[in-house]
């Protein structure tokens, strides 16, 4: 394969690897999409402003959290496998992978002449050692959560190879998560050193300040990483941030609030990218406590919002609305049969009714750190609520300490879900019964049967089939309130040539990478 | 030994002790906090194992007395230790910010001290007319709003419209004094508005209470001019409370301005302490209130000195 048309898709993949158990290309393309005719110049010094930097962070991809150092990773680090613009898969240090037994092994070639900035070679061994770090007993990576299905691994001459508990078609789609950078021996001697494989050498780290970068002569891929120098600024405010963009300091920022996004792509010499969202805010009932283990009171909760409100004034109009699961249309082998729950306060009633709730009030925590503008949207939610006699009350948390006290043990809250490349693992983290963030305490045995059967299944029609009765199955029974997917917005300088929507915001982290100055 | 000596050292050994309880308030007070660092640092992705694995690594699992009585035994050996969330040096990291607070602080003074008095001075001269009335509206307003409001007005106008200075005032060694000083316009012009009202107001109430006196009669029947009469008659008698407030103000300037900090992207003190409160970071968050502490207590003892040396009263006592 040589061409950017010619991208391997995830279907094309499933395809092949289903057909021959092999998906093999030759080159690592991470070239912009056709359209974008005009060739990358190279050069200057690419500035990015990004919400989420803290003095505490550290470039330990293991303990990597916040945008501002997550996209450190990406520009001083690699990952075996990248997700294309259209989340497909394409090779980065993996040049190919096959997957054997039915996808319960899976073997990578390991690309040669990899260099990395300390100056060694990449091996298969450090590949091994990354693995390792981020699984074994010891770990304490953000990634050990989805390495959980790993029985071994090991390091062969130029594979790698990990061996499965249990058949995973998806699992070259887990190898991208960013955690998963491959350093030299795996980090193991001093994991937060910066020291990677990728287009741009780490030269200062300021933890969050600023991290700044210089093109690495010898990186493998002569297309990606275009700029000269390139510096990452952590700018938490959003006027500030904004501010910044239309001052020309930075290229480029993330989180744009949604109701000024208009303004910024009205402003001279700036545009604004939208991409649309797996992320989804929502209000999680724990299903195996009272009064959310009564299957009417959550069917009455979920009639009792309306979603279009929410989506026009939390969001304002930059999202869609979502229908209790946590799949949108964004994701491959989504099932369009599954009808839109609409709002009704009838049916609110009458399944309020039927649950024979005591009248005692409902109480629902929220704070804006779900969220932004989750208090509006639980107020919003309070009313409607009402409507419908459903005695809903908010209770305000602190930001501070949101995701440790209140999210996963509270039985009634509010959330958000970042998304997940494939349904696979989306649904895996969230609504297996065994699964550590499982946050609505969603127990159904014949759901966790489907699950387990569509991982190891390669045909993907029956894949897909599966997949639509576990989403009928959480849209009925489950604790998810989905009142809306949100969208991402990024703001860009137009100076900037090669700005492509990608599955993710940022082109999916790696707009140092792919862009240049046009 | 000499009663001015024996004072500084009285009020050094007093600073000391209040240090010291200052320590235990913090830590008691990150301690009942809800949840760990292992926990803020981990979020949302946190596994049972993980956790588990990061409390051992940084020593969570020790009773907090024995947590609290290592740190201080550091401290004494003038080792702050290590940040529990990305093992950086703390008197590193935090000397880096500090010197950063103390530049902003520095230069926003030199600005604002001078030009309070100044006012104040003016005012008193031309007390109840227009300049006076002009000043006291001015100052009174721009301490009214809120600190950010007149950070994204300033923004607005002088960096984004006029693009005369960087919103993002972002310093490092690299850079010249005056690349420096271009840097942190803003952020001083922002400072000089919050905490000019208060040392004018001060200046102004304290030398209109000396102007009373009879002296300052005798002066201006003498023919001198108002001016002369203010500044070589009445400001020496009314430095005290000037003083006072000035350094209150001073203090406000290195610890209290974390939100003209994140708003102009300025990597000083105010958000070091905050990012590492928000994730309980215990040994960072006790040296940085050590710090504040300090700061404190020490320009506090220094107004308390001014104030003795420029009272002739108390600075010969019977």
């Amino acid at each position: 394969m040589t061409g950017p048309s010619k991208k391997l898709s995830r279907r094309g993949f499933l395809q092949h690897s289903g057909a021959a158990g092999l998906a093999a290309t030759s080159a690592g393309l991470l070239l912009p999409q056709a359209g974008f005719a005009n060739s990358p110049r190279k050069g200057g010094h690419f500035v990015l402003g990004l919400k989420g930097g803290e003095s505490t962070d550290t470039l330990d991809p293991a303990l990597s959290l916040g945008s501002a150092n997550s996209y450190a990773l990406y520009a001083f680090g690699d990952y075996l496998v990248d997700i294309t613009p259209d989340g497909g898969l394409t090779p980065a240090l993996a040049e190919s992978w096959e997957a054997a037994e039915g996808g319960k092994v899976w073997h990578f070639r390991i690309r040669k002449s990899v260099e990395f900035h300390n100056g060694k070679s990449l091996t298969a061994e450090d590949v091994l050692k990354t693995m390792q770090r981020h699984s074994n007993e010891d770990s304490q990576s953000g990634a050990l959560g989805i390495m959980r299905g790993v029985e071994s691994m090991k390091a062969d001459g130029d594979l790698f190879t990990v061996t499965l508990t249990t058949p995973n078609a998806d699992l070259p789609y887990l190898m991208t998560d960013y955690h998963l950078v491959i350093q030299p021996n795996g980090g193991m001697d001093s994991p937060a050193d910066g020291v990677g494989s990728g287009p741009y050498r780490l030269t200062e780290e300021e933890p969050g300040v600023r991290y700044s970068f210089a093109k690495f002569a010898n990186h493998w891929n002569g297309q990606v990483g275009h700029y000269d120098t390139h510096e990452i600024i952590a700018i938490n405010d959003d006027t500030a941030r904004v501010a910044a963009l239309q001052s020309g300091q930075v290229h480029a920022i993330d989180k744009v609030p949604p109701r000024i996004a208009n303004l910024v792509g009205r402003a001279p010499g700036v545009a604004v990218g939208i991409t649309p969202g797996r992320g989804h805010y929502i209000f999680v009932m724990h299903t195996d406590t009272p009064p959310f283990d009564n299957k009417d009171l959550r069917l009455a909760l979920k009639y009792a919002i309306n979603r279009q409100e929410l989506v026009d004034t939390v969001l304002n109009g930059y999202g869609s609305v979502g229908n209790d699961i946590p799949i949108s249309d964004a994701y491959p082998l989504f099932d369009e049969t599954l009808p839109q729950r609409a709002f009704s306060l009838e049916k609110a009633a009458e399944h309020y009714g039927l649950s024979g709730h005591d009248g005692s009030p409902i109480i629902l925590q929220v704070s804006d750190a779900a969220f932004p503008g989750a208090i509006d949207a639980a107020q919003l939610f309070q009313q409607s609520a009402k409507a419908a006699g459903i005695p809903l009350e908010i209770k305000r948390e602190p930001a501070d300490g949101y995701w440790s006290e209140v999210w996963n043990k509270q039985p009634f809250c509010a959330s958000f879900w970042g998304g997940r490349p494939v349904q696979d693992q989306m649904w895996s983290t969230g609504y297996l019964s065994s699964a550590d963030w499982n946050d609505t305490r969603f127990n159904n045995p014949e759901f966790d049967a489907l699950l387990l059967e569509a991982r190891a299944e390669l045909d993907q029609t029956r894949r897909r089939a599966l997949y639509a009765r576990m989403a009928r199955i959480v849209w009925e029974e489950g604790g998810l309130i989905n009142p809306m997917f949100n969208q991402f917005i990024d703001g860009y300088s137009e100076k900037l040539g090669g700005w492509t929507q990608h599955y993710s915001q940022m082109m999916n982290g790696f707009a140092a990478k792919l862009t240049w100055f046009a | 030994m000499h009663p001015m000596l024996k004072l500084l050292i009285q009020r050094l050994a007093l600073g000391l002790l209040l240090l010291f309880a200052s320590t235990i308030l913090i830590f008691v007070g990150t301690s009942i906090l809800p949840g760990d660092v292992a926990q803020a640092i981990l979020g949302q992705t946190a596994t049972p194992e993980a956790l588990e694995n990061l409390r051992r690594e940084m020593g969570l699992n020790e009773p907090a007395v024995a947590r609290y009585f290592s740190w201080i035994g550091g401290i004494l050996q003038g080792d702050l230790g290590t940040a529990l969330t990305n093992g950086a040096d703390i008197t590193q990291s935090l000397g880096k910010r500090l010197g950063n607070t103390l530049f902003l602080a520095f230069w926003a003074a030199v600005v604002s001290v001078p030009l309070a008095i100044l006012l104040g001075v003016i005012s008193v001269r031309y007390r109840n007319r227009l300049p006076d009335k002009l000043i006291s509206a001015v100052t009174l307003a721009t301490i009214s709003l809120p600190e950010f409001i007149i950070g994204y007005v300033v923004m607005f106008l002088l960096a984004v419209k006029l693009q005369w200075v960087p919103s993002v005032s972002l310093i490092n060694d690299g850079m010249s004094l005056l690349a420096k000083l271009q840097a942190i316009a803003l952020p001083v012009i922002v400072l000089v508005f919050v905490v000019l009202a208060h040392m004018m107001r001060m200046t102004r109430a304290a030398i209109l209470n000396v102007m009373e006196s009879a002296y300052i009669e005798t002066a201006e029947l003498k023919g001198l001019n108002g001016f002369r009469v203010i500044v070589s008659h009445a400001l020496p008698n009314a430095a005290a409370p000037i003083v006072n407030v000035v350094m209150l103000n001073l203090a406000y300037l290195v610890v209290g301005v974390v939100v003209v900090e994140v708003v102009f992207v300025y990597p000083g003190m105010g958000q070091y302490l905050v990012d590492h409160v928000s994730k309980r970071d215990v040994p960072v968050v006790q040296a940085a209130g050590l710090i504040f502490a300090g700061v404190y207590i020490l320009l506090n003892t220094a107004a308390d000195l001014i104030a003795i040396l420029s009272n002739p009263r108390l600075r010969h006592p019977k």
